[in-house]
This record gives C-alpha cells, sequence and structure tokens, in this order.
C-alpha cells in the first residue's frame, strides 16, 4: 500500500488510501465528529450512571459503600442474564413477553427436581430447566415463524400459558425452599479475596491479549486498525474498571460468584453478537430481512434460533433468582421482572426496531435499573415511587436514543 | 418477428431463452419470448412499465419458474429451481430495490450469505475486507472513505456500486442490473453507467433493465424491446436510433394474440 499523502491525488489508489490505519489524532477527531453529530455511543448512559450516583450518595451516604456495592451486583444478576436474551430479540425486531413466566418455570422445574428425598444432582436439574426453558424458545420460535404471526401476539400468548404453568407446577404449597448448597451458592457465594484477585488478573490479560491479537493481525496483513495508543488506553481503562470492582468487593464479602458469571456471559455473547457467522446473520434479519433472505440466509431458522437464546437466557436468570432467594413462589417470573428485563436493553441502546445494539447494552441497562432500585430502597421510598422513577428513567433513556438518531440522520452517519 | 435481426457473428450466447412464457393466474406476463445475451456484451431489455422486463430477469434467477419454453446457458440446457441454482450458474442479479443491509457495513453487505470463516467459528474479517477493497478497486469505485461504514449513511451511486461490486464479486459470468440509475443524479448514474461498461470489458454478460434510453444507448451493444409480455424486437445499438425504439416499445408488433394459443 502506497502512503497516504502521495495516493490521495491519484483517484485509482483513493479507497484503498482511505483505508490507512489513522493516526491518534485523525483517530479523536472522528471520534469527536461522531460524537457531535450525535453518534453517542454508551457516553449518555455512563453520564447517567454519574449523576444517579451522585445524587443516591448525597441522600444516603450507605450508597457508595463496599457493602451496597456488592449487593448491587447480586441485584442486577437476573436482570441482566435474562436482558441478554432481549437484546438478541430486539436486534431481529422481534420481542418476546414470554421471558418473564419462561424465566419462572425454569426456576420451579430446577427447585422440584432438586426436592427432597430423592432430589436430582444440580447439575442435572439446572439441566432440564434448561433443556424446558429452550423447548420453550423452539416451539414458540416455530409457531412465530411457520404461521408468519407476529412474535407479540405468540409470546403474549406464551406469558399467560407460562403464568399459569408456574402455578400449576407449584400446586397448593405456595413455595418451595432450595436446599441445594451449589444452587444457593450460585447468587450466594462469594469469592476469598485471593480468588477475586486471580479473576482480576485472567480477565484483564485475557482481555489484553485478545485485543493485541487482533490489532496485530490487522496491522500484519495491512487493514486499516485502530492506532496502538487507542488500543493500550481501552486496556487500560478495562484494566482499572476490573481491578476496582475487585478491590471494592473484596473490602466487604468477596467478589459474588454470579459476578463472575455475568462476566463470562458478557465476553460470550459478545462474541456470539460481533465475531460469528450468527452474527452477521442476526444483524442481517434484523436491518433488511428481504436482502438476507436473497442472500441464502436461512431467515426463519435464524429467527427460531433466536427466540431459544431468548428462552434459554430467561431460565438461566431464573435459576440466578431462585438461588438469591432460596426458593420458588407462585410470583416468580411476575411482577416487573418482564418490563424490567425488556427496558434494561432499551436504556442500555439496544433499538426496539431490530438491527441495532450490543450485549453490552444489556449490562449497562440492568446496571441502571438495580441502581435505581436499590437507592431507591435505601431511601425506604414505596415501590409506588420507584415505578414512576424506573418509568422516567426509560423514557429518558429513549428520547436521548431518538435525539441522537436524528443527529445522525442529519450528518449522514446513520 | 424483429424489425432489425441482428448477425452478430462472433460467440455463442452466453445465456439464450427460447419461448419462455409466464403468467400469473390470468394475467400473460411473458409469452414465447426469445432472448440472448453474449459474454463481453451489454444487452439492454427495454419496455412499458408491465411489459414484463422484471418478470423475465426473475425467471432467470430462479425466484420464479417460467410456465413453459427453454433455457439454455452456455448452450447447455439447464433447469433454473431457486436463487441458488442461477447463482451455481455464474448469474448473479442486482435488483430495482438494491437489497442491501443498511445497519451493516460495505465488507459485511458484500459478503453477506458467504462470509469467510477462520478457525472457532470466527469470521474472517480481515480477508474479507482485503477482497472487498480489491474488488472494489479493480471497479475503480473510489468515492468510498470506508468500506466500515454502515451502507444507510452512503449516497445512492455509492450504494448501486456496491451491490454492483457485490455481484461481480463472485466469479460471476452473467450480471442483472434491474433499473440501477432509476433513483440516481446526473454524476452518480455516470459512476454506475461507467462501472456497467467495465464490467463488459471484463468479459462478463451484462443485462441492463432501464427506461432511460439515452443511458441504453449510451452502453448497450443490444437492445431488446419487450411489449404487453412479448418481444417485439431486437436492435443492434449502433445500427438503430432513439425514435425506432420508441415506437418499439409504444407500437411495435405483436406476434401471438393472447389467449388464442394459451386457451388451454
Ligand atoms: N407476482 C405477480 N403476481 C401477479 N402479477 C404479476 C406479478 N409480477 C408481475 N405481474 C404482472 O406481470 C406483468 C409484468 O410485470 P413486470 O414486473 O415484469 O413488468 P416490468 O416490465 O418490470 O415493469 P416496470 O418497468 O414497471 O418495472 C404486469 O402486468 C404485472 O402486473
Ligand atoms: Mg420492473
Amino acid at each position: 500500500m502506497s502512503t497516504v499523502k502521495d495516493s490521495v491525488s491519484t483517484p485509482e489508489n483513493a479507497l484503498l488510501a482511505g483505508q490507512a490505519t489513522p493516526s491518534l489524532g485523525e483517530y479523536m477527531r472522528t471520534y469527536l465528529v461522531r460524537v457531535r453529530s450525535g453518534d453517542i455511543g454508551s457516553l449518555p448512559i455512563i453520564l447517567g450512571l454519574i449523576v444517579i450516583a451522585v445524587i443516591f450518595q448525597s441522600l444516603n451516604e450507605n450508597f457508595l459503600s463496599a457493602r451496597n456495592f456488592v449487593n448491587l451486583i447480586v441485584q442486577m444478576a437476573g436482570i441482566t442474564t435474562i436482558a441478554i436474551g432481549v437484546v438478541y430479540v430486539l436486534l431481529l425486531g422481534e420481542i418476546d413477553l414470554s421471558i418473564g413466566y419462561v424465566s419462572a418455570v425454569s426456576a420451579v422445574i430446577m427447585t422440584l427436581l432438586l426436592r427432597e428425598p430423592g432430589g436430582w444432582p444440580w447439575y442435572l436439574a439446572i439441566g432440564v430447566a434448561l433443556l424446558a426453558a429452550a423447548g420453550i424458545g423452539l416451539v414458540q420460535g416455530l409457531i412465530v415463524t411457520n404461521f408468519q404471526l407476529p412474535s407479540f401476539v405468540v409470546t403474549l400468548a406464551g406469558l399467560l400459558v407460562w403464568s399459569g404453568a408456574v402455578l400449576i407446577l407449584i400446586g397448593g404449597g405456595g413455595t418451595v425452599i432450595i436446599q441445594d448448597k451449589v444452587v444457593i451458592g450460585i447468587a450466594n457465594y462469594f469469592l476469598p479475596s485471593v480468588w477475586g484477585w486471580g479473576v482480576a488478573v485472567v480477565a484483564v490479560a485475557w482481555f489484553a491479549l485478545s485485543q493485541a491479537m487482533q490489532v496485530h493481525s490487522r496491522r500484519q496483513r495491512g487493514v486499516s486498525t485502530r492506532p496502538l495508543s487507542i488500543v493500550t488506553f481501552q486496556i487500560i481503562g478495562v484494566a482499572i474498571l476490573i481491578i476496582g470492582v475487585v478491590y471494592v468487593a473484596n473490602q466487604d464479602r468477596g467478589v459474588p460468584f454470579v459476578g463472575i458469571i455475568l462476566l463470562i456471559f458478557l465476553a460470550w455473547f459478545t462474541f456470539l453478537a460481533t465475531r460469528t457467522k450468527f452474527a452477521r446473520y442476526v444483524y442481517g434479519v434484523g436491518g433488511n430481512k428481504e436482502a438476507a433472505r436473497r442472500a441464502g440466509i436461512a431467515v426463519e431458522r435464524i429467527r427460531v434460533e433466536v427466540f431459544m437464546i431468548s428462552s434459554i437466557m430467561a431460565g438461566m436468570g431464573g435459576i440466578v433468582l431462585g438461588s438469591r432467594l432460596r426458593s420458588v413462589d407462585t410470583a416468580a417470573g411476575g411482577g416487573n421482572l418482564l418490563l424490567n428485563s425488556i427496558a434494561a436493553a432499551v436504556i442500555g441502546g439496544t433499538s426496539l426496531f431490530g438491527g441495532s445494539g450490543r450485549v453490552a447494552s444489556a449490562f449497562l441497562g440492568a446496571l441502571v435499573i438495580a441502581t435505581v432500585e436499590n437507592g431507591m430502597g435505601l431511601l425506604g421510598l414505596s415501590a409506588g415511587v420507584k415505578f414512576v422513577i424506573t418509568g422516567l428513567v426509560l423514557l429518558v433513556a429513549v428520547l436521548v436514543d431518538a435525539i441522537s438518531r436524528r443527529g445522525r440522520a442529519q450528518s449522514g452517519i446513520g | 418477428m424483429s424489425e432489425t435481426t441482428p448477425n452478430v457473428a462472433g460467440p455463442p450466447p452466453l445465456l439464450e431463452l427460447k419461448g419462455v412464457s409466464k403468467n400469473f393466474g390470468a394475467v400473460q406476463a411473458l409469452l414465447k419470448v426469445d432472448f440472448q445475451v453474449r459474454v463481453g456484451e451489454v444487452m439492454a431489455l427495454v419496455g412499458d412499465n408491465g411489459a414484463g422486463k422484471s418478470t423475465l430477469i426473475k425467471g432467470v434467477a430462479g425466484i420464479y419458474t417460467f410456465n413453459e419454453g427453454e433455457i439454455y446457458f452456455d448452450s447447455r440446457r439447464v433447469a433454473i429451481n431457486g436463487p441458488r441454482d442461477s447463482a451455481a450458474l455464474g448469474i448473479e442479479v442486482v435488483y430495482q430495490d438494491l437489497a442491501l443491509a443498511d445497519n451493516l457495513d460495505v465488507v459485511a453487505n458484500m459478503f453477506l450469505g458467504r462470509e469467510r470463516i477462520e478457525k472457532l467459528w470466527r469470521l474472517d474479517e480481515v480477508s474479507m475486507e482485503q477482497a472487498c477493497v480489491e474488488t472494489l478497486d479493480s471497479l475503480s469505485v473510489t468515492t468510498l472513505r470506508s468500506v466500515r461504514r454502515a451502507v444507510a449513511g452512503l449516497s445512492g451511486g455509492q450504494r448501486q456500486a456496491i451491490a454492483v461490486a457485490k455481484a461481480v464479486m463472485w466469479n460471476s459470468r452473467l450480471v442483472i442490473l434491474d433499473e440501477p440509475t432509476a433513483a440516481l443524479g446526473v454524476a452518480q448514474t455516470r459512476q454506475v453507467l461507467d462501472l456497467v461498461k467495465r464490467l463488459a470489458e471484463r468479459g462478463l454478460a451484462v443485462v441492463l433493465i432501464s427506461h432511460n434510453l439515452h443511458d441504453v444507448f449510451e452502453v448497450a451493444d443490444c437492445i431488446t424491446v419487450l411489449r404487453l409480455g412479448q418481444k417485439v424486437a431486437e436492435f443492434v445499438a449502433r445500427q438503430t436510433t432513439q425514435q425506432e425504439i420508441v415506437h418499439a416499445i409504444t407500437a411495435g408488433q405483436v406476434q401471438h394474440v393472447p389467449g388464442m394459443e394459451v386457451a388451454s
């Protein structure tokens, strides 16, 4: 590839020249242009989190304590897990209203299988519970695709059916206690501080290595990539974040085991949604279903698979929630679990109209929702006030997205 | 049947349709149409709205199957029963309505459905990006600043260029373009027409559907005129005039009277 300077004047090479790796200055300049034109990514939500934290801390000094921080991680785990599935469904431009009660169905199945005497081992109980969730997703997905029905209606029916199933399965007792140590440990075990640090080291090293390898291979093969300084900043940023979390958690009970599970989910589902063929197909179908079909993609199959991911993640979330409460009762899966999970994905920046969003948005959105709930809990506010505030946060998030999209449309970034 | 039957010496047609018909219920969209295109040649397909142009190429692309008639490709009789059959023959279509996914970037669109994979199920982004840049470069598409931009932010001409580049990247031998300049301004039409010429120079066979006779005369070697689902004329572009084409489009003699032979 020729240098940028002499190829700009020769039109034959203009495209190749445009692909050269930008300098740090150029990179920052394009970033600023994008921010100014509304392509702001996660910026508003991070600012929002800071604002929320400052408000709650000024109202109650326990908010930013290590103890509450650890609580927050445990509190957000269930919604985050379910919201990951929501992100995939929204990427297709579909919706899944059954996730709340599907999570409860999984939790109930697991709990009943564990019940003594004659309880199953935890891994079999969890496995069967997740298989049931996958089966539900398969059936709902097949109904949506085979009969060309709106997913809204099919999963609305699912919502009713599975809420009934929970009541039937639990039966007269009303509450089933979980006694299995492993299952309880999912949301109630905290890593000793040495282990916490070990995880931090592995996570940071793994992130740094994967970033470095990516940049290296792109450089070597002569395609444009991020400037090295930016990559370094990103790695340092992630390192500070992870080390900070582990440090604070270690001041209290330690890193919650469920936090590690979330980290693994984040890594795996981000990989699945960015680096694989499946990712391309999900975004392609969400962006332009007809184009995907003409490109030979098995559109209906992708849709069914995504409904299965949604149900499986709901099932996992249900298990996490059950573990946290150490029991499952007839109220499981109800309340505002469904709406909070969808709101988490949307607040995090995933579009309701398909084709745009990231797995990380499930984490950011769930963090916002859990923070607001946690903070208001500390302040002793009533459930009514909590709903109103959470609703307003959702509204603000969607408004910010709409306004930034308008800016993007005007500047043609898209 | 045609007013001027060109007698072009040279290679046999790459694609030849003999007496193809297609009806949608009572609507006879195509009736006993003969059509051919040679390697290195741009064949324009013109006709009024509803003349059957899109139906003809959709039959070739495997989206519809003809009710009767024969398809020859490379002088061999072939059956095209689906988009994969035509893709396997090396036929690529740029549709009237583009078929790009707005939210994906240029590379992702060019490889949609045929991604390259490296180990561990990972997309081979680097090699796809290189192939994409190479193809765009070989077609002298120079106005793109980055192949990693979502196509939503591109101009109509750039999008069309990508749709065309996508069609030629797959060792295609016949590229069919359905009204590729319909929505474009002067400069962008220019780009696309240049691109069409380059495809023929590269030894591909090209079918171009257009309502703009000025564009047709600029790039086409031959012109086939459809009227009311029938072929009324085929011209060598250099030996005819716009008036003659307009006359064929609006008043060309149809040979078969619909309803007489197809009454069965
Ligand atoms: N799927 C369909 N079902 C029923 N009739 C159809 C269908 N597709 C095309 N037709 C009919 O077949 C005839 C030819 O249509 P076609 O789309 O091939 O025209 P065209 O020459 O491409 O027109 P245009 O210049 O407007 O694109 C028209 O009368 C149209 O109404
Ligand atoms: Mg048409």
